[in-house]
């Protein structure tokens, strides 16, 4: 069953730029679209603007910021998500399945907890994403068995589930007053605080995990085949399946140390995808990526501008992503095979 | 709790009917009194003379709660004469990067929503978060704050440099020793926070000294004498 590339591509690529539009224009300080078009020029061509100092602010230093670190956390989720989904052979797969995402929560809530700095935060975050994943994958290779995707899996749920009771215990032991609040609404997920300089530590990891994964998508193909038909098929399984956890848990612990724990991104973009261009990687990655950044897009904007009161992304994306899941599930029997 | 044999358990803050049926049942299962006295701002007179009455100190709980009353008495007098819409717009920054804030009624807010505006006072409920832009579109006069890294870091910070409290340089850090004057917690030290606040607000109206107000309220309430680097230390906001 094949699907034409360029049609589900276009409409990918449709959908990341209307929400970059809407993104830009829409929020709770009024700008207009001539505004925002006058700011993008003149900064592009180097000269003063005409519109209030006050709506360049927002434009380049509030919005703008955290427009990019939306596509570039949607895009990320969605494309780990993917090569997850490939790898261990399971539609309902996340980003979060070997813990990175508990990692990088206990990481975060350690950092409020010691009251570190917003870069000890987000450092500490990123650190801890990659040090579970790693310590669920040599956990996980020491166990010889002939399905070492299903003991990987296992095992990173059971490590998931410890530092879940590690983050338990270090909400139970914070200042009620100040640090609980904060580890609350970072688990949530938000981008209300993104600034420019947010934007380098989420960009380098990003780009060099999706560029690995995107180098790898031939691989992926096969690699989504019963481990015996892979080797079979001459593919060395061990080093690649190395790499593409690697790749997809760099992206993913950077996205979390930015954003917080955004659930339902990486399970639900990759079936959109899939419904749009096909099971084939090299089509599959590049769309579930387009289409990770303008899905997040949406719902930033939405959490940003439905209340006075920034609406957590993660409550969001688990309201948004749940019924259309459903949906999804309902016509899987037929995508996924 | 039982190893300790208190003969009373000294609670203040909610009153709200869960925390009436804990108190009952931690009464119940020790056998040991429990006073649930109420924590908002109203209340601290109110909770004074009751824990005068259940500790048979009665003189001193009421001199206590007679002071409490003619601090909010003459403040809110003087501040009277101001109408609501007209008086300083403030916004509470809370966090390391102040974009926690109280809402309409919260209790973190209470002695700010006394005096003058909460921006974020047209949502009622309790602490919440926001975005710049939010912020931005307030632009609030005033930004008062506990967080010293933010205090520190606001002014030289692009995205905060056109609100008006920036600009104008009103952004004021709290004193907190030993206990925060506005929040962390909302206790008592609200009292002395109340001048504090009025007279950043309204310098022409509340031209009293600080210092002075200051030594007595640390004497009278926690029976200490603070000497003058000690209320300059205080009064810094530092730790």
């Amino acid at each position: 069953m094949t699907r034409h590339f360029l049609p589900g591509f276009i409409i990918a690529l449709g959908l990341l730029a209307l929400g970059l539009l809407v993104a830009f224009t829409v929020g709770r300080y009024p700008v207009t679209l001539a505004e925002l078009v006058e700011v993008l020029v003149s900064r592009l061509a180097g000269r003063a603007t005409a519109v209030p100092p006050a709506v360049e602010n927002v434009v380049l230093l509030v919005r703008g910021p955290r427009v990019v670190a939306a596509a570039l956390v949607g895009a990320a989720l969605a494309v780990a998500g993917t090569a997850f989904q490939g790898l261990f052979r399971n539609p309902l797969v996340s980003p979060d399945i070997l813990g990175a995402s508990s990692g990088a929560a206990l990481g975060a809530v350690l950092g409020i907890y010691f009251s570190l700095g917003v870069i000890g935060i987000e450092g500490l975050a990123f650190v801890g994403g990659l040090v579970a994943v790693a310590a669920v994958y040599v956990i996980g290779s020491l166990l010889h068995s002939r399905d070492p995707i299903l003991v990987l899996v296992l095992t990173g749920v059971v490590v998931g589930a410890l530092l879940g009771a590690g983050v338990g215990l270090v909400k139970y032991l914070a200042d009620p007053y100040n640090q609980l609040p904060a580890m609350t609404f970072w688990l949530l997920g938000s981008l209300a605080a993104t600034t420019v300089s947010d934007l380098l530590p989420l960009t380098g990891p990003v780009a060099l995990g999706t560029i690995v994964l995107i180098a790898l998508r031939w691989r992926l193909n096969v690699m989504s085949l019963p481990e015996d038909e892979a080797r079979a098929l001459g593919l060395a399984t061990g080093p690649f399946r190395i790499a593409i956890v690697a790749a997809a848990t760099l992206v993913t612990s950077a996205s979390v140390a930015t954003s917080g724990i955004i659930g339902w991104v990486g399970l639900v973009v990759p079936h959109l995808a899939r419904a749009l261009v096909g099971p084939d990687f090299p089509r599959l990655i590049p769309t579930a990526a387009l289409l990770g950044g303008g899905y997040l897009l949406f719902i930033d904007t939405l959490a940003r501008t439905a209340a006075p009161v920034e609406i957590p992304l993660g409550i969001l994306t688990a309201v948004i992503g749940t019924p259309f899941f459903i949906w999804l599930l309902a016509g899987m029997q037929r995508t996924w095979s | 709790m039982l190893a300790l044999k208190p003969d009373l358990i000294l609670d203040v803050g909610s009153v709200n009917p869960t925390y009436i049926s804990l108190a009952d049942r931690v009464q119940q299962q020790t056998g040991i009194p429990y006073a649930l006295l109420d924590g908002r701002f109203e209340g601290i007179p109110g909770s004074y003379r009751t824990l005068g009455a259940l500790i048979g100190r009665r003189e001193q709980g009421e001199s206590l709660a007679r002071n409490a009353e003619d601090t909010m008495k003459t403040i809110t007098q003087r501040v009277g004469s101001i109408p609501p819409d007209r008086r300083p717009r403030v916004y509470y920054a809370r966090g390391p990067r102040g974009l926690e804030t109280g809402l309409g009624g919260s209790i973190n807010v209470e002695t700010i929503e006394l005096v003058a505006q909460n921006v974020a006072g047209g949502t009622r409920g309790g602490l919440a978060n926001v975005s710049i832009e939010q912020v931005l579109l307030w632009n609030p006069d005033v930004i008062i704050t506990i967080d010293q890294d933010f205090a520190a870091n606001v002014s030289s910070d692009p995205a905060w440099a056109p609100v008006a409290a920036v600009r104008a340089h009103r952004v004021h850090l709290s004193p907190k020793l030993p206990f925060g004057w506005v929040d962390f917690p909302p206790t008592v030290n609200r009292l002395i926070g109340l001048w504090w606040l009025a007279k950043i607000l309204y310098p022409d109206l509340f031209p009293d000294d600080l210092r002075a107000l200051t030594h007595e309220f640390y004497a009278r309430f926690y029976h200490v004498t603070l000497s003058d680097a000690q209320i300059e230390r205080v009064l810094a906001g530092r730790d």
